[in-house]
């Protein structure tokens, strides 16, 4: 597969390591009154979408970035790409 | 001068240099490499104390910047490996870091590094075998993350088509030298 | 030297290079331009192979790589490769090929003995026949199986050649060099765009090699090597002969094998064999044309029975014939072709039969128009075919080859890919490429179901045009040479009903149209299980000349149409690949990258024994003279650390820098415990929890400056922990103001410990630095200089429960540094040690490593829970506090001695009460670590019970039920060496 990178531009597939559904970015908060079960959430219940899928892949072979990539399951085909840091802040996420 | 005597990547007291077939491969040695990493919202104050003791502009993303002494490619979102001469530059991490003071993160990545420079009228040829980069459409002076033989590497053109920089972890420099060498073989042996 | 026999005039042969050859020992002569089966036919040999279940004589059945049948083993020793298709294999000067699966000879093969009991070994027979006793099935059925199986052999000795893998980048991959490839290669090339134009073939221009017509006023094959000679030309087009294109990938990445030296007896010096590209296309139009598909007959696979297109090819591109008479059996007009053009070369036609009752007549020949072959004669090779006219009479006619033509079916193997599904054309009775094609791929000419030749030139000019505007790249198609522009004209016939014997479908793998009836009367009837039933199609050419024949059978079986029988999916490779290709330089010691410590000359001086550790390869331990096992290397490397002081290579540990105004603020987000409060000039241990509460990795992490920390890891967790922080930093706390990066390779670390590790190191520290107990007390660090001027980092800890420091040097001087080291020692008996000392020193310290953070341990079972922090927020704190983490009798780690000094602790064993039945249910922990401690003088280990902080003084049993071993030990503190850690702060 080929990643299109937001500043490097199209790179293989095979220079990213694979985490898992963007929904990783969204960490619960420790002091909150149910975070055992909202991390148990955060943790163990993701969607297995057949279809459009947001998730994390980091450019290990490459410059470090974490980017949040949107991929289809059933076709690869890969719609969007974004640097996880920004999304990261643009969902609220700081320090 | 203090009493320790160094070696090269390769384990050796000289720098290992073959010519195979049209090309020539070099182990440079002679390079100071740090880091330099912008601390967050620093944008202005960093760009202008860079821009005051380098005497280049930090480039941008797969951009290297040639300048003297200090030369500078792109390896992350604000984030640059200064290079100079190692014989005039011992302590470029700290002398680098006086210079920024609080606005840069620098870390002192010499030894992290080994270099190996190709050149020669097949270079294109070599690197087609050994790493996934476009090299035929690789414009002078841009450098880019790649992996030689499982091995991360930087590789950094020099002259457009004949002649190139690659730098690799220290520690990998025997293997990485290993697969240069044969894919030079391999070519030579057309 | 047998006589070219059936050598006819012209062709792109060189008549006047011959190059000798041998098949089974027996000497002959081809020509330049041959492959091994174009010459062999052209000697008179049709009989090539035996077939793979019932050994039947087999001769050639096609001219490319489709071929089934003449499947040969080429060269010898370390290069002896088997199942090479004689249909691409290149003649050279010295060719040796052997005949496979057959014993004693090709023509006497005693296997074929299997023929006579074909009744019993129908489709299905291994599942039904070996399903019982049961306990035969190991000893006996599968030995035996084993031994009958497989087609070829190899020799067992390592393969002498070298593979080479390489990138290509295009804007525009055409795969296949026939009339539309080249028109699609001519188009973009004229037009400036990057072009690869890869063809299997030697020669390229595809079909215009074989046929007999022209384009405009010049020779097909003269049309095509002028294109190539014009693409030639063109800087931005990049031609690649002897390459297949064997996968289609996702985002227009293709896989491409090139055969560099096949076409020799071997490679040159420093020569690849092969280069296993990966080419990275914009854009893709697959050309690769169509394999023509055979009529089953009963006894049809007799040597000299073919494709009517291969014998084209061989009389019109390598002018040899299979027989000097001929007849030919089609359902179309292209079988017509096969018979004009063989008779325009000299070749005796004995009759054209015709299934259509409408066929044409032809001149020169006599055509049964609405006839079929019913059978066929002839034991090594074919005589007469037996014919019932459309009238009802059966006639023989003498031929010693027939031509087969049932129509062309459109390779769309690539197609299917990514999972895209063949559509069926009725007006071709063939599968043509279907939605979704793979993403920047289109298909012309004949594989796209353009048949003739000018429906193949056009639209691979139209599909370049097409995909280079998508880029943005202006082209036009230009003029059209004249060209062959035939309506395809044909009815489906795919098997005769009439006859007797068995009617083969896939001769690779012996599946007749008996065994397709028989896998429909057994209900397997979908097609993919029909595949694997009769495993149709399942041999070294995946069904390209036979699946469809088998999908008619079933079709006609379940009263369906072909489409609604389906078709099967095409998987990668597209034509079979040696393991070798795919390998690469990536064999033997170079399997994997090695890293190197700076250590390593002076250990490897030493005669160090090493171990590889990841990459890296880390002295293990250093034998002395006359020391003859590696226990008593160990034992000494640890007495004299523990007595006086000992040196090790610990640059493998990871070391991340991590620096910002809210470094500190970071790691106690990514540590279990704080890191706030930790002064400038100090390291602090520090624990990583999982999100889920689960301990990941530990190590230090040392505070430079207020804004400066340089944090250790395990050498194997390097790189996960560095992703992991890099996660924190960017997706979980991005306003943080904190920079990482790797600094493992920069920094050659020595762990010096022992009594005397503070003499030694005051030997080479240079004299302004303090390192006196009360000014580098236990856990500083600092920057200093040693030798008289190298800058150094120096940090007092301790992996071994001595007094110990951990020195770092620029890794250039790391050699130089363990020298200076040793020579300073000298008068302390310094000792170099491995990494078995390493590992005695921390398992008697009681520190653990990845056996007891093993992935399944919390920080309470390792007796680090007081490190999980509760006022602060960090990665795993929260679900660490989960109940079933929490059990009052979780595991904990303990020591295990013993209680008879001479028996061993063996790590992996379970841990069970002294008295009680051994089993799951009464498990109370297991041993992750053992080592015959020289200190003590016993083996110890740790291990984790349940309960075991409370149950110090214990005597329980350490069981191996594997290995029936049972061993009481007792429960002893983790700590066997100075538990009140007084060494460490000495």
């Amino acid at each position: 597969m080929i990643i299109n990178h937001p500043l490097l531009g199209p790179r293989d597939a095979q220079e990213f390591t694979y985490l898992g559904d963007a929904a990783m970015i969204d960490r619960p908060d420790w002091q909150a009154e149910n975070a055992a079960e909202a991390f148990h959430d955060y943790l163990y219940l993701r969607d297995n979408p057949a279809g459009e899928h947001r998730e994390l892949w980091f450019h290990e072979q490459g410059d470090r970035s974490w980017l949040v990539v949107t991929r289809n399951t059933l076709t690869h085909e890969i719609t969007n790409v974004e640097l996880a840091r920004d999304v990261a802040r643009a969902q609220g996420r700081g320090r | 001068m203090h009493k320790l005597k160094a070696i090269t990547a390769l384990g050796a007291s000289d720098l290992k240099v073959s010519t195979i077939g049209d090309m020539t491969l070099t182990e440079v040695t002679d390079r100071a490499l740090a880091s330099l990493s912008m601390r967050l919202g620093q944008d202005a104050e960093f760009a202008k104390r860079a821009k005051d003791i380098l005497g280049i502009e930090l480039p941008l993303p797969g951009v290297a910047e040639v300048g003297s002494p200090y030369s500078a490619f792109w390896i992350g979102p604000d984030s640059w490996m200064i290079d100079a001469s190692y014989t005039s530059h011992q302590t470029l991490a700290a002398d680098l870091k006086s210079a920024m003071q609080d606005t840069t993160s620098v870390v002192e990545q010499t030894d992290g590094w080994c270099r190996f420079d190709v050149t020669g009228a097949s270079a294109c040829d070599l690197f087609e075998r050994l790493c996934n980069v476009d090299i035929r459409t690789m414009q002078a002076q841009t450098a880019t993350r790649c992996a030689i033989h499982h091995i991360g590497c930087y590789l950094w053109c020099i002259e457009a088509g004949t002649r190139f920089a690659v730098l690799g972890p220290r520690s990998s420099a025997g293997s990485l030298y290993h697969a240069m060498e044969e894919a030079a073989q391999s070519i030579a042996a057309r | 030297m047998s006589r070219q026999i059936n050598r006819l005039k012209g062709g792109l042969v060189d008549h006047g290079q011959n190059l000798n050859f041998t098949f089974d020992g027996k000497s002959y002569q081809g020509l330049a331009g041959d492959t091994l089966a174009s010459a062999l036919l052209a000697n008179g040999v049709r009989l090539m192979g035996r077939s793979f279940k019932y050994h039947r004589p087999r001769g050639v059945l096609t001219a490319g790589s489709e071929e089934p049948n003449a499947l040969v083993e080429l060269r010898q020793g370390g290069r002896q490769e088997p199942n090479t298709r004689a249909t691409v294999a290149e003649l050279y000067e010295g060719l040796e090929a052997q005949s496979q699966n057959r014993w004693p000879s090709l023509q006497r093969d005693v296997m074929a003995v299997n023929d006579l009991f074909s009744n019993f070994l129908t489709a299905g027979f291994y599942y039904k026949t070996f399903m019982w006793p049961k306990a035969f099935w190991e000893k006996l059925y599968e030995p035996i199986i084993r031994r009958a199986a497989g087609l070829g052999s190899v020799s067992g000795e390592d393969d002498p050649d070298v593979y080479d893998k390489g990138f290509l980048h295009c804007d525009l991959l055409v795969i296949g060099a026939g009339p539309a490839g080249l028109s699609a290669a001519l188009t973009a090339g004229r037009a400036g765009a990057r072009v690869i134009l890869a063809d299997e073939d030697f020669a390229l221009g595809g079909r215009l090699n074989s046929e007999s017509f022209a384009i405009s006023d010049m020779a097909g094959s003269a049309w095509a090597a002028q294109t190539v000679a014009e693409l030639t030309s063109m800087d931005n087009v990049r031609l690649l002969p002897r390459t297949t294109v064997v996968g289609a990938f996702d985002h227009g990445i293709y896989g491409a094998v090139e055969r560099i030296a096949d076409h020799k007896p071997q490679p040159g010096t420093a020569e690849p064999r092969q280069i296993f590209w990966r080419i990275y296309s914009k854009r893709a139009v697959l050309c690769a044309g169509a394999t023509e598909r055979p009529i089953a007959f009963p006894n049809n696979d007799r040597p000299g029975i073919m494709m009517a297109g291969a014998v084209r090819s061989y009389a019109n591109r390598w002018a040899a014939t299979p027989h000097e008479r001929v007849a030919v059996f089609t359902n179309n007009d292209d079988g017509h072709r096969t018979a004009t053009d063989l008779m325009a070369k000299g070749v005796q036609v004995a009759a054209v039969i015709d299934t259509r009752a409408d066929a044409p007549a032809i001149d020169g020949t006599e055509c049964f128009a609405g006839a079929q072959v019913i059978d066929s004669k002839g034991r090594l090779g074919l005589e007469t075919v037996t014919i019932r006219t459309a009238q009802g009479f059966t006639s023989d006619i003498i031929c010693g080859a027939l031509a087969l033509s049932g129509g062309w079916n459109p390779n769309v193997h690539l197609t299917c890919h990514q999972r895209g599904r063949p559509q069926w054309s009725e007006a071709l009775a063939a599968f043509v490429p279907g939605e979704p094609l793979p993403i920047g791929l289109s298909v012309a000419g004949a594989a796209a179901g353009a048949l003739s030749t000018h429906g193949a030139m056009e639209t691979g000019a139209a599909r370049a045009v097409e995909a280079l505007a998508d880029l943005g790249i202006q082209a036009t198609p230009g003029d059209l040479p004249q060209a062959e522009d035939a309506p395809v004209n044909l009815q489906p016939f795919w098997y005769v009903k009439d006859g007797k014997g068995r009617a083969w479908i896939d001769q690779q793998n012996d599946v007749t149209v008996k065994d397709v009836k028989l896998a429909h009367q057994e209900n397997f009837v979908s097609v993919e299980h029909l595949k694997r039933y009769t495993t149709l199609g399942m041999a070294t050419d995946q069904g390209k000349t036979s699946n469809m024949g088998g999908l008619a059978v079933m079709a006609e079986m379940t009263g369906k149409s072909i489409p609604e029988t389906g078709t099967t999916i095409f998987r990668p490779p597209y034509t079979p690949v040696a393991m070798g290709t795919l390998a690469g330089r990536a064999v033997g010691k170079q399997f994997h990258p090695t890293r190197k410590t700076p250590s390593h000359k002076w250990a490897t001086e030493q005669g160090a024994v090493f171990t590889e550790v990841g990459d890296w390869l880390r002295a293990q331990w250093y034998p002395q003279k006359g020391e003859t096992h590696w226990r008593q290397s160990v034992d000494r490397e640890v007495l004299a650390t523990r007595n006086s002081v000992g040196v090790c290579d610990v640059t493998t540990l990871g070391k991340i820098d991590v620096q910002g105004a809210d470094a500190a603020e970071f790691l106690n987000k990514i540590y279990s415990n704080g890191f706030a409060k930790l002064p400038v000039g100090k390291v602090r241990y520090g624990l990583m929890l999982r999100e889920d509460g689960i301990a990941y990795d530990d190590g230090t992490a040392a505070r430079f400056a207020e804004d400066h920390f340089v944090v250790t890891t395990t050498t194997a967790n390097a790189v996960l922990v560095y992703r992991q922080m890099e996660f924190a930093r960017q997706c979980l706390w991005p306003d943080l103001d904190v920079q990482l990066i790797s600094t493992t390779e920069a920094w050659a670390q020595y762990a010096v410990a022992g009594p005397n590790s503070r003499k030694l190191l005051q030997k080479i520290v240079d004299a302004e630095f303090d390192i006196s107990n009360d000014a580098f007390p236990f856990m500083a660090c600092g920057e200093i200089t040693v030798c008289g001027g190298c800058r150094a980092r120096l940090f007092r800890i301790s992996f071994s429960g001595e007094l110990a420091y951990e020195i770092a040097v620029p890794t250039r001087y790391g050699d130089a540094l363990i020298r200076a080291l040793m020579e300073a020692g000298e008068e302390f008996d310094a000792t170099p040690y491995g990494t078995e000392a390493l590992g005695v020193m921390r398992i008697e310290k009681g520190h653990a490593t990845g056996n007891e953070i093993n992935g399944t341990t919390t920080a309470l079972n390792l007796g680090l829970g007081r490190m999980v922090s509760k006022k602060k927020d960090c990665i795993g704190n929260t679900l660490s506090e989960r109940d079933g983490l929490n059990e009052p009798d979780a595991l904990r780690l303990v020591g295990l001695k013993p209680v008879n000094a001479t028996q061993p602790v063996t790590a992996g064993g379970h841990l069970m009460n002294k008295d009680g039945p051994v089993d799951a249910a009464h498990d109370q922990g297991y041993v992750t670590s053992a080592a015959y401690s020289p200190n003590l003088g016993s083996s110890i280990g740790l291990g984790f019970l349940k309960n075991g902080a409370d149950r110090i003084g214990e005597v329980i049993r350490l069981v191996n039920p594997l290995e029936g071993s049972e061993t009481e030990v007792e429960v002893v503190s983790a700590h066997f060496v100075d538990p009140e850690g007084e060494r460490l702060r000495a």
